[in-house]
């Protein structure tokens, strides 16, 4: 039998990312999927980024994943969210060219040394005692593999409704994995369901564009990988327009007729991105909703109107649609859906996206119960890497919510659990000010480079990046400057006596780098890029300083790992709620379980007292 | 590393109190309060010294450097005068600096082991600890909840949650139908805390040296002899004594020291199902703040069924004994017999049960609120900046909450969504 080091199931954005994260560590893996056309397919809406997915495409692409190359290819309209804003909230966003993006991320795939594409469908998993340990085709070849990644999506019991039509598959087209499923049953692993919506597509040729407002790109596009340079695909605008008071009454009348409100959905959905029959229901005293008109791609006519999410029957969509300004002819080319879904309580996975009961198995993506390609992208990463260097019986690699979102997302899973299909957002960082898209590299490709994940383009490139940093910054801290001096070349400072350096001076709101050559002609000869990132790393440098505290004390927790048969039940001095609530959680580290709803400080020193005792028992 | 500080020894009057000071500032922060320091592992005479230079106390001031310390850090140890007063006031010169702040509890065990410094006999005393420290805070959220404080900490509660979730959605949701200057009402929620933050502060201070550690609150039927005893044990006339029951209708607060633990003895008004309003109310009053009180003393014969059940170690006596037969055991507040007793039991049980938690609460509220005040008002500045600096804002309001975190409970991420979804209609 065949054997492979890791198998993925799956090639969406999950499985792309697991697959290439382990075929770059050099495991020697497989990517599993029904067909070679379904790889970096975008189901749902044809953008990549935004606030905090923009900040986890930048992580992925430090670690040298292919989503943020892949995304500046396929990229046809690049806009840089909150702008105006300070670099810690700014996130990139593009649309990106449907076609383009599966064709770009086929190629990557083909390219990518250690990495097979087999077509077929799994229907069951190998094993071997409790262990995972392969792979079963439907044509009833196998392959042994020392770990598998399952990716599979909204795939496990998906169901979707139209009105009151429903029918079992994953995407429009694709058949659900009824066998595998039970496969998975048969882990009792804690299960929940989901559900989330699309709109209908629209006939681009049948919108009267003239009417409507039109939103056209940055004119200085900001790419989403550190090694791109340009954009390749030909820039286009998407259009806006708004519902109206008609469309809401259409909606209405058409209440008991939708999927989500005929009561045919038990699953919940996500708030953010609600179905346009619960805006109108919810927010009944807004007259008007705004669209996002969305080409799919620069020579497709298909559009993507974004805010308009139903589960309505196709009749009542052709209505409503056409009850809108610009849309009065247009017609619809595949109509909305509503899909409901299993998914795993995230709870039962460890850090790095391993299934806590099932050695070898690990899960990424939709069926964690996360939502969007970026989330799921980040933890195909993880997954990957983690699958690529156990088989090769290295030391794993987590990622902390103090160096990365990536690291935030994978504790929120794990410990918290989901309520609602999790999105990320910034204000989930409790560490925002550094965790930011343009320090990306600096805080993960070091550690893309130790495990052997960096390409040598990329090492070349930040190596030359963070020398000419480290070499302006430490010029900016030799030297101390007076308030006068400041006075000189018009900066405003406190005349409080004491001298500070250029870095400190920078850190002042509204003072440039231009401000600093100013002051030091010296300095002209650092180049644009370093400067701009420089302003940047000096603009929260106070806050960072004050949060540095709270990081070392993460890091600290994080550090003390709980053995998986650590027994609270025995800890003297714990509350029974307490006791039982971590019997649950399972917490890995300290840190976790410092994150555990009513823990005190004094309870955390009992466990790693406790932790202590084990360990020079072990010794003794 | 932060550095921290807190009571080693017991509080009460004892010859001699420890406060202990560990943390890379320690040597560094005890200079500047007592001159100089005595060389490591020995002891010298130093004048602990107050912010404007007053002499707080005449204390034996012991180095010891890092890693031969309980803690395996820097530790000074001062040994002070046995005083509540004393110590305080040493706590409250060490809590001014920037440096240093009051230690949780446990916290010099976590540093003792995090460095490999603690046997296993000194592990086996962690778990008394975190009981106490779970019933402390509890009497602790109790006290705060309920009453006036507690009104004002629900509000300051939802305001946060409101100002940081109109901040966050016009970070988070830029690209979506969301208000893109929400600085207006921001300010005003902030505002708003931050004046009644100032004010509390205000009053804890007042309050700490007003009301000095624990209550005692005195329960009984009307007409048990309550306030009689009251003022037996003051001797002297704090509360109006008559025949006429139903008499304590509001609160009446003595504070004393009984050998050595403060005490503030409250009379209550007497446990009765009333047609009187006011009696009612006062009857009310008196269970909630009998329950939050630190221990109870109930005046009842042993078939009397009051409206408060004693929990714990509460004192339970037989009032009146003037008035029963020559063998009966009790107190009577009139002739004074059995007072002594009581007053022996009441400060043998406060003695037992005066952990350092008792005396770092007030404390640490005040250095939160402290904290509090300071990252408010840094944030309504940098709002005033406007829209573009909500990046800073936010972090600077986060601080905030943090630091009431304790008061106000955690209000994590999910509550600012779930603030933003039910006020924005999102999904573009």
């Amino acid at each position: 039998m065949k054997h492979f080091d890791v198998v993925v199931i799956g090639g969406g954005h999950a499985g792309c990312e697991a697959a290439h994260a382990s075929a770059r560590i050099g495991a020697h893996t497989a990517l599993v999927t029904m067909s070679r056309e379904g790889i970096g397919v975008m189901s749902c809406n044809p953008a990549i980024g935004g606030l905090g997915k923009g900040h986890l495409v930048r992580e992925i692409d430090a670690m040298d994943g292919v989503m943020g190359r892949v995304a500046d290819k396929a990229g046809i309209q690049f806009r840089l969210l909150n702008r105006r804003k300070g670099p810690a909230v700014q996130g990139p966003r593009a649309q990106a060219d449907r076609k383009i993006y599966q064709r770009e991320m086929l190629a990557e795939t083909v390219k990518q040394k250690n990495l097979s594409i087999l077509e077929g469908e799994v229907v069951d998993l190998l094993m071997n005692g409790p262990a995972v340990s392969g792979v079963v085709l439907a044509d009833g070849t196998s392959f042994n593999a020392h770990s598998v990644i399952l990716t599979t999506g909204t795939f496990l019991r998906g169901v979707i409704h139209i009105g009151h039509e429903q029918k079992s598959g994953g995407r429009i087209g694709d058949k659900a994995s009824v066998l595998l499923a039970e496969r998975i049953d048969s882990f009792n692993l804690p299960m929940g369901r989901l559900k989330t919506g699309t709109p209908p597509r629209l006939d681009g040729r049948t919108i009267d564009w003239t009417v409507l407002e039109s939103q056209p790109g940055d004119d200085e596009p900001v790419l989403f990988s550190f090694l791109s340079k340009s954009t390749t695909a030909p820039q286009i605008s998407c259009g806006i327009t708004h519902t109206n008071t008609q469309t809401h009454e259409i909606i209405q009348e058409s209440l008991h007729l939708s999927a989500m409100y005929g009561g045919h959905i038990d699953g919940v959905g996500p708030r953010y991105c609600p179905s346009i029959e619960d805006k109108v229901v919810r927010f009944s005293d807004k007259e008007s909703h705004q669209i996002f008109l969305e080409p799919e791609g620069a020579d497709d006519h298909t559009i993507y109107p974004n805010g308009i999410s139903t589960s309505l029957p196709v009749d009542v969509q052709i209505k409503y649609v056409r009850s809108i300004k610009g849309l009065e002819n247009a017609d619809i080319i595949q109509p909305g859906y509503a899909i409901e879904y299993d998914y795993v309580d995230p709870r039962a996975l460890d850090p790095t996206l391993s299934v806590k009961s099932v050695p070898n198995l690990y899960l990424a993506g939709q069926i964690n119960g996360t939502t969007g390609y970026e989330e799921a992208a980040a933890q195909g990463l993880v997954a990957g890497l983690n699958a690529a260097l156990t088989s090769l019986g290295r030391p794993t690699v987590s990622f902390s919510r103090s160096d990365s979102y990536i690291g935030v997302m994978v504790d929120d899973l794990i410990t918290r659990g989901v309520i609602e299909p999790y999105r990320m957002f910034t204000s989930r960082a409790e560490f925002r000010l550094s965790l930011r898209a343009d320090n990306a590299d600096q805080r993960l490709t070091p550690l893309a480079m130790e495990i052997g994940c960096a390409s040598q383009e990329r090492t070349g490139a930040f190596g030359d990046k963070l020398a000419r940093l480290e070499a302006a910054k430490s010029r900016l801290i030799e030297t101390t400057y007076t308030s006068k001096q400041l006075d000189i070349v018009g900066i405003p400072t406190s005349k409080d006596g004491n001298r500070r350096t250029a870095f400190q001076i920078l850190s002042f709101p509204d003072v440039s780098f231009e401000d600093i050559v100013r002051l030091e002609p010296a300095f002209e000869d650092v180049d644009l890029e370093t400067r701009r990132q420089i302003e940047r790393d000096a603009l929260y440098s106070n806050y960072i300083d004050r949060q540095q505290k709270d990081i070392d004390r993460l890091k600290k927790d994080e550090a003390h790992s709980i053995p998986k048969d650590f027994d609270f039940l025995a800890l003297e001095g714990l509350s029974n709620e307490l006791k039982s609530k971590l019997t649950t959680a399972r917490p890995m580290t300290l840190a976790h379980a410092a994150r555990t709803d009513g823990i005190t400080p004094a309870a955390l020193t009992l466990i790693l007292a406790h932790l202590r005792r084990n360990d020079r028992k072990k010794v003794g | 590393m932060d550095t921290i500080f807190a009571q080693a020894t017991s509080p009460g009057r004892a010859g001699v109190s420890v406060v202990r000071l560990s943390g890379p500032d320690a040597f560094e922060l005890a200079t500047s309060i007592c001159g100089s320091l005595p060389a490591a592992r020995s002891a010298g005479v130093r004048h602990v010294m107050g912010p404007d230079g007053e002499i707080v106390d005449q204390a034996l001031v012991l180095p010891f450097q890092g890693p031969n310390s309980f803690t395996g850090e820097d530790v000074v140890e001062f040994h002070l005068h046995g005083s509540i007063a004393v110590v305080r006031a040493t706590l409250d010169v060490l809590g001014r600096s920037p440096k240093a702040r009051l230690a949780e509890p446990g916290e010099f065990t976590r540093r003792a082991l995090e460095n490999q410094k603690m046997d296993l006999a000194q592990v086996e005393g962690l778990g008394d600890l975190i009981e106490a420290e779970t019933e402390a805070q509890r009497k602790q959220a109790l006290r705060v909840l309920s009453g006036h404080l507690g009104t004002l900490v629900e509000g300051w509660r939802s305001d946060l949650i409101r100002a940081a979730a109109l901040l966050e959605a016009t970070i988070d949701f830029a690209d979506e139908d969301v208000p893109i200057d929400v600085t207006p009402e921001v300010k005003e929620l902030l505002f708003g805390v931050r004046t009644q933050v100032s004010a509390e502060i205000v009053g804890t201070k007042v309050a700490e040296r007003l009301r000095t550690g624990f209550e005692v609150a005195i329960i009984g039927a009307p007409n048990a002899g309550k306030s009689t005893l009251l003022n037996a044990i003051a001797r002297r006339e704090a509360a109006i004594t008559s025949e006429v029951a139903g008499t304590t209708r509001d609160i009446i607060e003595v504070r004393m020291d009984l050998g050595g633990v403060p005490v503030t003895l409250l009379d209550t008004a007497g446990l009765r199902v009333s047609d009187d309003t006011v009696e009612t109310i006062g009857i009310a009053r008196a269970i909630e703040r009998a329950k939050s009180a630190d221990l109870r003393v109930f005046l009842t014969g042993p078939a009397d069924t009051l409206m408060l059940s004693p929990i714990d170690d509460d004192i339970i006596v037989t009032p009146k004994i003037d008035l029963l037969s020559g063998s009966a055991v009790g107190v009577s507040g009139k002739t004074g017999a059995g007072i002594p007793d009581l007053i022996a039991r009441i400060q043998g049980i406060l003695v037992e049960r005066a952990s350092l938690v008792g005396l770092a609460t007030h404390q640490r509220h005040r250095q939160a609120l402290e904290s509090a005040e300071a990252y408010l008002s840094a944030a309504a500045a940098v709002l005033d900046r406007g829209p573009d600096h909500y990046d800073i804002t936010a972090e600077e309001l986060r601080s905030a909450i943090r630091s009431l975190e304790a008061m106000v409970g955690r209000i994590d991420v999910e509550n600012l969504l779930d603030e933003i979804f039910a006020n924005f209609c999102l999904g573009k």
